[in-house]
């Protein structure tokens, strides 16, 4: 291989090979207990509302570089909106669930449309719109704070407490079977997903990686695949949270990749002018961005609730913050037009990893976000700069 | 030998595949005015360009002479602090700020950080005087018409001190009225002693206020005339501008021209913004099945407004008119529905409104027509993509190594052929192709034109926007000429020449 494969080669998987050396270096100063599998599994757990909150902040981001501030108030309000319904007024599970959602498109909707139809900029929309769902999470909750430890059907399906993983089928074991069991489903399903995908490109003549490069990534994700769920099985097993989140990553992931609407918020962030010209609706884009934006927000906040056991009006604070800092982290343009699920998936465990080993070496917690921020910085610094080809300094 | 205030020597200037500019020279006496003259794309504008230090010294070949020493720009401000000052076409004027702080910004009176505005306004009123406007230096921008703020532009150069004033077409916005004040305005600078270039296609105007002109004509200064020795009639002019041979630079191709495809009956369009001006005035013009038809004029015209407004309502503001397709009338209120009726706008701005250069071939073919590589639910089928986008490459002859590759490493050629494909993949009847040519070179317009020529011989009509004159000649079976709105002429493709063009152009400015 010559310098400039290496080299393009390098700067696509960038953030896999950070991810791998912060990883490596968290596991040398830990002593290794970031590795452990109660840590692994309390990544997951908690992390799991950036990982829902950033997939739907990418398409906001998308659109042009546009991001959604209101995100944390409406997690705490929708949250708090459960909480109530559930504890005041006694509504049964299967409604407070449905009406969470309900209050999040509807937020999410009616940001949207000053968003999309009006074009007001999205920044002023949500700004406002922090300050409004953080002040009526304070009226709803009266200022206080609601417990819901008594609801155990919605703490165990939104996985928070301690009983919230998938139970195993097999009985009590050292080792949980069922999660064991799921891992090896999921990696043959890969496997056999990347091989249909090869053999049909073959067939039909396509271009296809070289047959090493193919070989590299398909061992090298089924190993990752497989130790990930060997460590989450010596713990409890699976999460519950981790099925929302990879029904939410895995929908998401089809939805940008593979359909036409997925396609159209690329296009309206590359090229706005050009897609109207195409015949698209561009207002429509950015009103499904900002909709959305709201229903994924009240499934976070029924994650947040659930994993807290209460709803206070202070959750959610600076969540908006780590979805918006998981994308760019992800490789998501700040110009739009440019990031993936996977992406920020990437983004997000990397800021999660980053927040693990240094509570676990015990940082300071104001240093952790000087940290963080210096992260996000030199992210956002390398996607910009790599765009202008190299150079530094933009040209007067 | 006459005191030469500027000599431009030999200067060449080349653009990545195009030579802009070749061993052009310009010679300037102190205190005449100069007109620069030449079609759209000659090669005036940058000209001036490279003699404000637009293009900075080392990035062109040659030698500007300014007042009897060889200079070296580097950016506009080394240009005006010798007094070369340039009032370009768009107004570059900020509508939220007044008079006296558009006059002197850049340029600001004061202190090092602080700004002295008595002093400002002061001296804002004196030069609002010399160039006989009467309003308050406090008066906004936006609330002045264009004539005025043309006039503040020049009060704005003068603030700069100017000893040589270079103006690019400044009249094109203005009103009969507001022009020949402009025009007086320049004499009397002149009388003062102040040396002018004007460059402009108002034939009529530069042979009324000029001394010399200069003809640039396909980078290269054709000839200079002086009013002293010369004819200055338009015709002689024009000739000058025109005079080039057309040779076999375009296909040939058997009309078989059809019925009428689409007709447009009295349309007309407003400006988006100021509701009051007429863009498109009353214009009517058909197109048949299998025939290229051509709408020529210069910038300016409203040739890209109408197509833009014919093409789904995408321009304009006000829109009146009929649209007549296969002998129905239809209403074309969306991008979307202009599509369905099998219309295609092919855009002058191919990086501004055609493409999404941050992305693949693949997804820009497809872009306008994603259903038909999708199934109903709307999943798109990467394998059918990859098969029509390596189709249109094929046919279109578009080199790449991979129809994966990002259309903004394409050259300008290529990404036009792009962009025609993604139209062509809608399977439209009618095509708009606005300036389907421009700024990509000469092997890759002989192309287009061929691919032109395959898309009326299999049925299609075609209307063909195009500044450059030889073009519109060489393609077309029938020519519509536009100017300020109006169509103020048609003509057989046969019986057309450019002097024909122009003077229908000349007559109605």
């Amino acid at each position: 291989m010559d310098k400039t494969k290496i080299l393009d080669l390098v700067k696509k998987y960038t953030m896999i090979i950070v991810l791998i050396l912060v990883l490596g270096f968290f596991a040398i100063r830990t002593g290794g207990s970031i590795l452990l599998p109660m840590n692994v599994s309390n990544l997951i757990s908690q992390n799991a509302y950036v990982f829902v909150l950033a997939t739907g902040m990418l398409l906001c981001i998308l659109t042009g570089g546009n991001i959604d501030l209101s995100v944390g108030s409406v997690v705490c309000f929708t949250g708090a909106v459960g909480a109530i319904l559930m504890t005041k007024y006694h509504v049964p599970f299967i409604f407070t669930v449905l009406a969470m959602f309900a209050i999040g498109i509807l937020i999410g909707a009616f940001q949207a449309f000053w968003i999309a139809y009006v074009r007001i900029p999205p920044f002023i929309v949500t700004l406002a719109g922090m300050l409004i769902f953080r002040g009526l999470s304070n009226v709803v909750l009266d200022g206080l704070t609601i417990s819901i430890k008594d609801y155990t059907t919605f703490v165990n399906v939104f996985g928070g407490g301690a009983n919230c993983y998938i139970p195993d089928v097999f009985g009590d074991n050292p080792l949980n079977i069922t999660c064991l069991l799921a891992g090896a489903i999921a990696t043959a399903i890969f496997v056999f997903l990347q091989f249909r995908s090869r053999i049909n490109k073959v067939k039909k003549h396509y271009e296809v990686e070289k047959a090493a490069f193919f070989w590299a990534k398909t061992v090298i994700i089924s190993v990752v695949i497989l130790a990930f769920t060997f460590r989450l099985s010596q713990h409890k097993g699976i999460p519950t949270v981790l099925i929302w989140v990879m029904i939410v990553v895995l929908v998401y992931g089809f939805i940008t990749s593979n359909t036409k609407t997925g396609r159209y918020f690329y296009a309206v962030g590359g090229n706005e002018k050009a897609t109207k010209l195409s015949g698209i609706s561009t207002n429509k884009v950015y009103f499904l961005a900002y909709t959305n934006m709201g229903l994924l927000s009240a499934l976070a906040g029924m994650i947040t609730i659930a994993r807290l056991t209460s709803a206070q009006p202070t959750y959610g604070q600076n969540y908006e913050m780590d979805a918006i800092g998981s994308c760019f982290i992800g490789g998501a343009s700040a110009y739009g037009g440019i990031g993936t699920v996977p992406g920020v998936i990437i983004g997000a465990v990397l800021m999660g990893i980053i927040n693990l080993g240094m509570s676990l070496m015990s940082v300071d917690a104001n240093w952790q976000k000087v940290v963080k921020g210096l992260v996000l910085l030199a992210a956002v610094i390398f996607d910009v700069v790599s765009k202008r080809g190299g150079k530094m300094i933009s040209k007067d | 030998m006459a005191d030469n205030i500027l000599e431009m020597r030999q200067i060449t200037k080349t653009f990545p595949g195009v030579k802009a500019l070749d061993n052009v020279c310009l010679e300037v006496a102190r205190g005449e005015i100069h007109a620069l003259v030449g079609e759209n794309g000659a090669g005036k504008s940058t000209l001036m360009n490279v003699l404000s230090g637009i293009y900075p010294y080392g990035s062109y070949e040659g030698d500007i002479v300014y007042d009897g020493e060889i200079c070296q720009f580097h950016t506009i401000k080394d240009s005006e602090h010798k007094g070369i000052v340039i009032i370009h076409q768009e107004l570059a004027l900020i509508p939220y700020m007044t008079i006296a702080e558009n006059m002197f910004l850049g340029n600001e009176r004061g202190g090092r950080q602080v700004i002295n505005w008595n002093e400002t306004n002061e001296l804002a009123k004196k030069y609002l005087e010399m160039v006989g406007l009467k309003e308050s230096p406090q008066t906004l921008i936006k609330d002045i018409g264009v004539g005025k703020q043309q006039l503040v532009e020049i009060a704005k150069a003068l603030a700069k001190n100017a000893k040589l004033l270079i103006l690019d077409e400044p009249t094109s916005s203005l009103n009969e009225e507001d022009s020949k004040a402009l025009l007086e305005l320049l004499l009397k600078f002149k009388a003062n002693g102040m040396t002018s270039i004007i460059i402009s296609h108002k034939l009529n105007e530069v042979s009324y206020v000029a001394d010399k002109i200069t003809v640039i004509r396909d980078g290269c200064s054709i000839e200079s005339l002086d009013k002293k020795v010369d004819d200055f009639s338009e015709g002689r002019i024009i000739k000058g501008m025109v005079g080039r041979e057309i040779s076999d630079r375009f296909p040939k191709r058997s009309t078989d021209i059809g019925d009428i495809k689409m007709e447009v009956r009295d349309w007309t369009v407003y400006h988006p913004l100021y509701s009051e001006r007429k863009v498109v005035d009353n214009v009517n013009i058909n197109v048949r099945k299998g025939e290229i038809v051509g709408i020529s004029g210069l910038m300016g015209a409203g040739r890209t407004e109408l197509a833009m407004s014919l093409f789904g309502k995408s321009y304009g503001d006000k829109i009146s008119g009929k649209i007549i397709i296969d002998g129905k009338e239809v209403k074309l209120d969306s991008v979307k529905s202009a599509i369905e009726h099998g219309l295609a706008y092919v855009t002058e701005d191919r990086k501004g409104n055609g493409l999404i250069l941050s992305n693949p071939i693949k997804i820009n073919t497809t872009l306008a027509n994603l259903s038909g590589v999708s199934n109903k639910a709307g999943v798109i089928d990467k394998y059918e993509e990859y098969n029509v986008a390596s189709e249109y490459r094929g046919k279109l002859n578009i080199k790449c190594p991979t129809v994966e590759q990002n259309v903004g490493n394409l050259s300008g050629g290529n990404q036009q052929k792009v962009l025609l494909a993604k139209w062509m993949y809608t399977d439209p009847d009618i095509l708009i192709l606005d300036e389907p040519t421009r700024g990509i070179d000469v092997g890759a317009k002989y192309e287009i034109y061929c691919i032109m020529n395959d898309l009326v011989a299999a049925g299609k009509s075609v209307i063909m926007i195009s500044s450059e004159m030889p073009e519109i000649l060489g393609m077309c079976d029938r020519i519509y000429v536009m100017n300020e709105g109006r169509m103020v002429a048609e003509l057989k493709g046969s019986e057309a020449s450019q002097e024909i063009i122009m003077s229908h152009i000349i007559k109605t400015a």
